[in-house]
């Protein structure tokens, strides 16, 4: 069976499916989308199952013809990195439409969106050919945009413009270097191709690999996202609907730290080794910039983005280091942050729902007020701080003890990120679960 | 010497599981079986403490070379070079703080019964004292770094959820998170340290990197190594710099502070040191490190404690101080000195724990000495208890702590840290003189309570686990090391530390017995008698001064409202906490709000909005270009072409 295009096209399947419930039905709508997810979710279940673990390289590889002209094919395939991130996506898809239950706003459009979001996600994840790949790429914008700029919060036009062309302009580079890439791999190979597997066995050489590297290096930097390139995090976070913020810090970020391992490093292997000290560099300066900037947010919403800054720079600190613990603690935190953060935007808006207000001051007492909620905010809080037997330790153990043994400095700094999650997490907590003698 | 087998192990995990069970069964139940809960807990607790005895016998019946066992119970993760076992080890040093825990850790659950009745959260309490119990035992268990790490986070969850148990109180829910936070500092240190032993050894294993040490790093890394180790267990135990998140603690319920910050979780960092001794023997600089802190930490903490008014303050000073001896002891190469003190302390400092809460109890959780008095006749039992605790700490001869820091003394003197001793006897004077000044205001003299409460004498079950820890209190000592070198727990544990100060100590060593009771590397011409008799007569004294002045010679309430320059350094901690403070918390905000409002809303979102401003600004200027008037871009096109026939003409020339 042909699982990852039964996992690629089943929510789209389903999204266009949606148009024709009528919009006077939106329990029907719901509950559609919410079975469509379950069944994309199984498939990816499907996937893993068939998946054959200790085998190197692409498995269950398709390959259909596309666009002849180009040499462009539709070609997907599945590895160890992308297994767990596709499955990690299906998996927070039902979640997110459990989420958008209450959604009165044209919850048809939502859903619809939210769906076709997923196919174009899994679809960056499962694609094994460069063009195939920038389309998913692209394709994620625009009902991301629209799930910021229509649902969102009070400066969602703002952040959903910004959004938006933050990420365009990473993803022209890149598609200027894919451009590039293929053709110069043509005179080599003898015909034109997209095909990544095709590329890899090219030369190319260091100078072309600087330039090529820092094409792609622009759309991931700016996906993951690294400092500087950050501010569209924030912002984008904070505004977008609870589902759309599980969406962007659960998976989204993701795609860079994927892109990175799938692309960047393993196109231009030279270029990405010369270059990692500056990249590591801007890596480090994200996790303590991240994490400061987060202990001071007012907003609950954006210290959990700013948050997200500070462990995503684990995963290219991790990327970077080229160790293979530490390669492996990349991918692991990857997952973990996906699931932990998700959790913690989740937990957001329950509050937000309910209060109308995100404000860490207007919380207080809900530990003694909502002893369960109070339990497992504090549980998804203390793995977000990575402690030990929760999931977001092992991976930020390995990264930190893979990239030790090669560059003692930038582990010791990086380590440094771990106390500084503990402030603001834990102070976070504190002021929203006990009582305050001067609050509400 | 570590033998893979497991028929005699193979029951022991039962020692964790017990506890695991009950928290696991409390996490769903606990709140629903209300009375109940506390019962069960203390059950488990029994089983686990019931199965650490039969161990202990088990392995002491064994010739003495062969008491180390490793038991594998799965591979935790494997990750690159990095593999790690889920594994325990029972030798000599982990079954004797199996029974510190579980035999401490069942009298307090039992103690607790009484003293947590009709609190609302009643099951949340047991489950997490479960919790704990469960944790340390996988701490000292371990038989890698990383489970060990695992273990000491896990404690330290324990710590924060129990000191901020009643987190309705703002204090409280403060206090945890200092706690937790300032253990995260110590544990940046261990954490490095990990990854310098495993850059290093290429596995976290403790046999194999124990064995191989000597062989496979240099003196300069052992250093490294011991002094990073060092910098987490100065968390955990609460040594200079990172001692100020104890104190606070003692927000939280008392057998809690018993247990966790005064018996068990803070010995960690001692029961590590002893456990990783061999980085110590190696690199001595950090040894003497070691026992450098813990005299400084020892005098400071002592000092502070003469003038705290709150009965569990002074009591948590005073472990600081405590955990000072303990870590001379391992600093100095008498690890099983150290580890002495650290079992007797665990008596008689969880004694004085449960008193505290005794009187707390029936003062209905006033805890300010200064407004107490008389109350032994109210409470005898407790004043009793309390008392034998008072001796043991005092070091009155024949009691437990006499013998144990007797031997750490010894020790330091022994290793020929002259200074370091002469600061354990002043602080053994300090010790003295405000355990007594704790003992004779809160339970002696006219009572000086204007609330108008009226004390009660705390139900049997709290009172009789206050008894038998004092009864250990006072003979514990002598039974379980009497006689120092030769003592039996010197004897048990000889083969998991190794014998005292090997090559710690590159001194001459005068041929001495061991059976003079002597220490074989022996620096200094004081004899062992003399060193007990001149600690001895420190402790007491101060005792007896305290007693003196407090007890009716020097107007201390008059004194209180006019205090010199010295005492308000000593009662405001030497202002530390206010430069803590003022460093991390006033500046570290700054810092942080600058970053967040300044750099990033300003810098470098202004630089991202500038650049669409920029464009806005540029097309507003370009639609102009755009009129609509056929001249104007002709005139355009015929520029263009001039400028091109231009540029074409000028390269020709050339």
């Amino acid at each position: 069976m042909a699982w990852l295009s039964w996992v690629l096209w089943t929510p789209l399947a389903g999204a266009l499916a949606l148009a024709v419930f009528p919009n006077s039905r939106p329990a029907l709508i719901r509950g559609w989308s919410f079975f469509t997810s379950i069944v994309a979710f199984a498939f990816s279940l499907g996937m893993l199952a068939s998946f054959h673990t200790g085998q190197a390289g692409m498995q269950m590889v398709e390959q259909h013809r596309w666009i002849p002209a180009f040499g462009a094919t539709y070609k997907l395939g599945v590895d160890g990195i992308s297994l767990f991130l596709v499955i990690l996506t299906t998996f927070l898809i039902p979640i997110c439409v459990l989420a958008s239950w209450k959604i009165e706003k044209n919850p048809k459009l939502f859903m619809a969106l939210l769906l076709v979001l997923e196919t174009a996600i899994t679809g960056v994840f499962l694609a094994g050919d460069l063009l195939l790949f920038y389309v998913f790429w692209e394709g994620m914008l625009v009902p991301m945009y629209f799930l910021i700029g229509y649902w969102g919060y009070e400066r969602r036009i703002y952040a959903a413009v910004k959004f938006f062309i933050y990420t365009l302009l990473g993803g022209l580079l890149m598609f200027a270097g894919i451009l590039v890439l293929a053709f110069h791999a043509a005179g080599p190979l003898g015909h034109f191709t997209f095909d990544l597997a095709q590329i890899q066995t090219v030369h190319i050489s260091v100078a072309l690999q600087r330039w090529l590297f820092l094409a792609f290096f622009a759309a991931f930097a700016i996906k993951v996202p690294l400092f500087p390139v950050h501010t569209w995090l924030p912002d984008a976070h904070t505004e977008a609907p609870t589902a759309g913020s599980v969406i962007l810090a659960g998976v989204l970020l993701k795609l860079g730290g994927y892109g990175f391992l799938r692309y960047a490093v393993s196109l231009f292997p030279h270029a990405a080794k010369e270059f990692a000290p500056w990249i590591v560099a801007l890596a480090l300066i994200g996790i303590i910039y991240g994490a400061l900037v987060a202990t001071v947010q007012r907003d609950l919403k954006r210290l959990v983005a700013y948050s997200s800054v500070a462990h995503l720079g684990f995963v290219v600190l991790g990327i970077f280091a080229f160790s293979l613990t530490s390669l492996q603690g990349a991918s692991l935190q990857m997952i973990s942050h996906g699931v932990s953060t998700g959790g913690l935007f989740l937990l957001v808006g329950m509050l937000y729902e309910r209060r109308h207000t995100r404000l860490i001051e207007d919380f207080g007492g809900l530990g003694a007020i909502t002893p369960i909620f109070g339990g497992i905010f504090l549980i998804v809080v203390l793995s977000s701080l990575g402690l030990p037997g929760l999931n977001g330790f092992v991976g930020e153990f390995l990264v930190l003890i893979g990239s030790f043994t090669p560059h003692r400095l930038w582990a010791v700094i990086g380590a440094v990120g771990v106390i500084l999650a503990a402030v603001y997490l834990l102070w976070a907590y504190q002021r929203s679960s006990s009582w305050r003698r001067c609050s509400r | 010497m570590v033998a893979a087998v497991p028929s005699i192990v193979r029951a022991d995990w039962l020692v964790l599981l017990f506890p695991a069970l009950g928290s696991i069964i409390l996490m769903f139940y606990g709140q629903r079986m209300k009375r109940a809960a506390g019962p069960i807990a203390t059950l488990m607790m029994t089983a686990s403490f019931v199965v650490a005895g039969i161990t202990f016998f088990r392995i002491a019946g064994r010739p003495e070379g062969n008491r180390s066992f490793v038991h594998t119970i799965y591979t935790f993760f494997h990750a690159g070079g990095l593999n790690v076992n889920v594994d325990y080890r029972i030798d000599p040093l982990s079954i004797t703080m199996m029974l510190v825990v579980t035999g401490v850790g069942t009298l307090i659950h039992l103690y607790s019964i009484g003293y947590m009745r009709g609190d609302p959260r009643e099951g949340r309490y047991f489950q997490y004292l479960n919790l704990f119990a469960f944790s340390m035992l996988l701490l000292v268990m371990a038989n890698n770094f990383l489970i060990m790490f695992v273990g000491w986070e896990l404690v330290g969850l324990c710590s924060y959820l129990l000191i901020g148990f009643w987190f309705d109180r703002e204090q409280a829910a403060v206090a945890a998170k200092k706690a937790f936070i300032t253990n995260r500092v110590g544990d940046f240190s261990f954490v490095i340290g990990l990854f310098l032993i495993f850059t290093h050894f290429g596995t976290l294993d403790f046999g194999k990197v124990f064995s191989s040490a000597p062989t496979v790093i240099t003196a300069g890394t052992a250093t490294a190594i011991g002094l990073l180790l060092f910098g987490g267990a100065a968390g955990k135990s609460a040594q200079i710099p990172l001692y100020v998140w104890l104190p606070d603690a003692m927000l939280g319920p008392t057998p809690v502070s018993a247990l966790i910050h005064a018996a068990t979780m803070v010995t960690a960092g001692v029961y590590m040191v002893a456990r990783t001794h061999v980085f110590y023997d190696l690199g001595h600089s950090a040894a003497v490190v070691v026992a450098s802190i813990g005299a400084a930490t020892m005098l400071m903490a002592g000092l502070i404690a003469i003038a705290q008014d709150d009965i569990k303050r002074v009591l948590a000073y005073s472990t600081i101080s405590q955990l000072g001896y303990m870590f001379i002891g391992v600093g100095s190469g008498a690890y099983v000195a150290g580890m002495f003190h650290l079992v007797t302390h665990a008596f008689f400092k969880a004694l004085l724990f449960l008193g505290a809460g005794s009187v707390l109890h029936a003062l209905h959780d006033r805890g300010d000495i200064t407004q107490m008095g008389g109350l032994w006749r109210r409470i005898p039992w407790t004043a009793f208890v309390f008392a034998l605790g008072w001796l043991a700490i005092i070091a009155f001869p024949g009691t437990s702590g006499f013998f144990s820091k007797d031997q750490v003394l010894e020790g330091a003197y022994g290793a020929g840290h002259t200074t370091i001793w002469a600061i354990g006897v002043i602080a053994a004077a300090i010790t003295g003189f405000y355990m007594t000044r704790l003992l004779y205001l809160t339970f002696f003299g006219k009572s000086r309570d204007n609330e108008g409460v009226h004390p009660h004498e705390s139900p049997v079950s709290m009172v009789f686990p206050m008894v038998l820890l004092g009864i250990a209190a006072i003979i514990g000592g002598f039974l379980i090391n009497g006689n120092g070198e030769n003592g039996r727990l010197a004897r048990f544990l000889e083969p998991s530390v190794g014998p005292r100060a090997v090559a710690a100590v590159p001194a001459p060593t005068s041929a001495q017995t061991p059976e003079t009771g002597v220490l074989p590397h022996r620096n200094g011409s004081l004899s062992a008698g003399a060193l007990s008799g001149i600690a001895t007569t420190a402790g007491v004294g101060g005792a007896v001064v305290a007693l003196a002045m407090y007890g009716g010679l020097w107007d201390w309430q008059r004194r209180r409202e006019n205090p010199g320059l010295a005492w308000r350094a000593v009662s405001n901690k030497f202002f530390v906490d206010d430069v803590y403070q003022f460093l991390f918390t006033s500046v570290g905000m700054l810092v942080a709000t600058a970053l967040a409002f300044v750099v990033d809303a300003t810098w470098i979102d202004g630089v991202v909005n500038g650049f669409g401003t920029v464009t806005t600004k540029v097309a507003a200027v370009g639609r102009r270009v755009q009129t609509g008037l056929v001249r104007s871009y002709a005139l355009g096109i015929l520029g263009g072409g001039v400028l091109l026939l231009a540029f074409f003409v000028a390269r020709a020339v050339r």
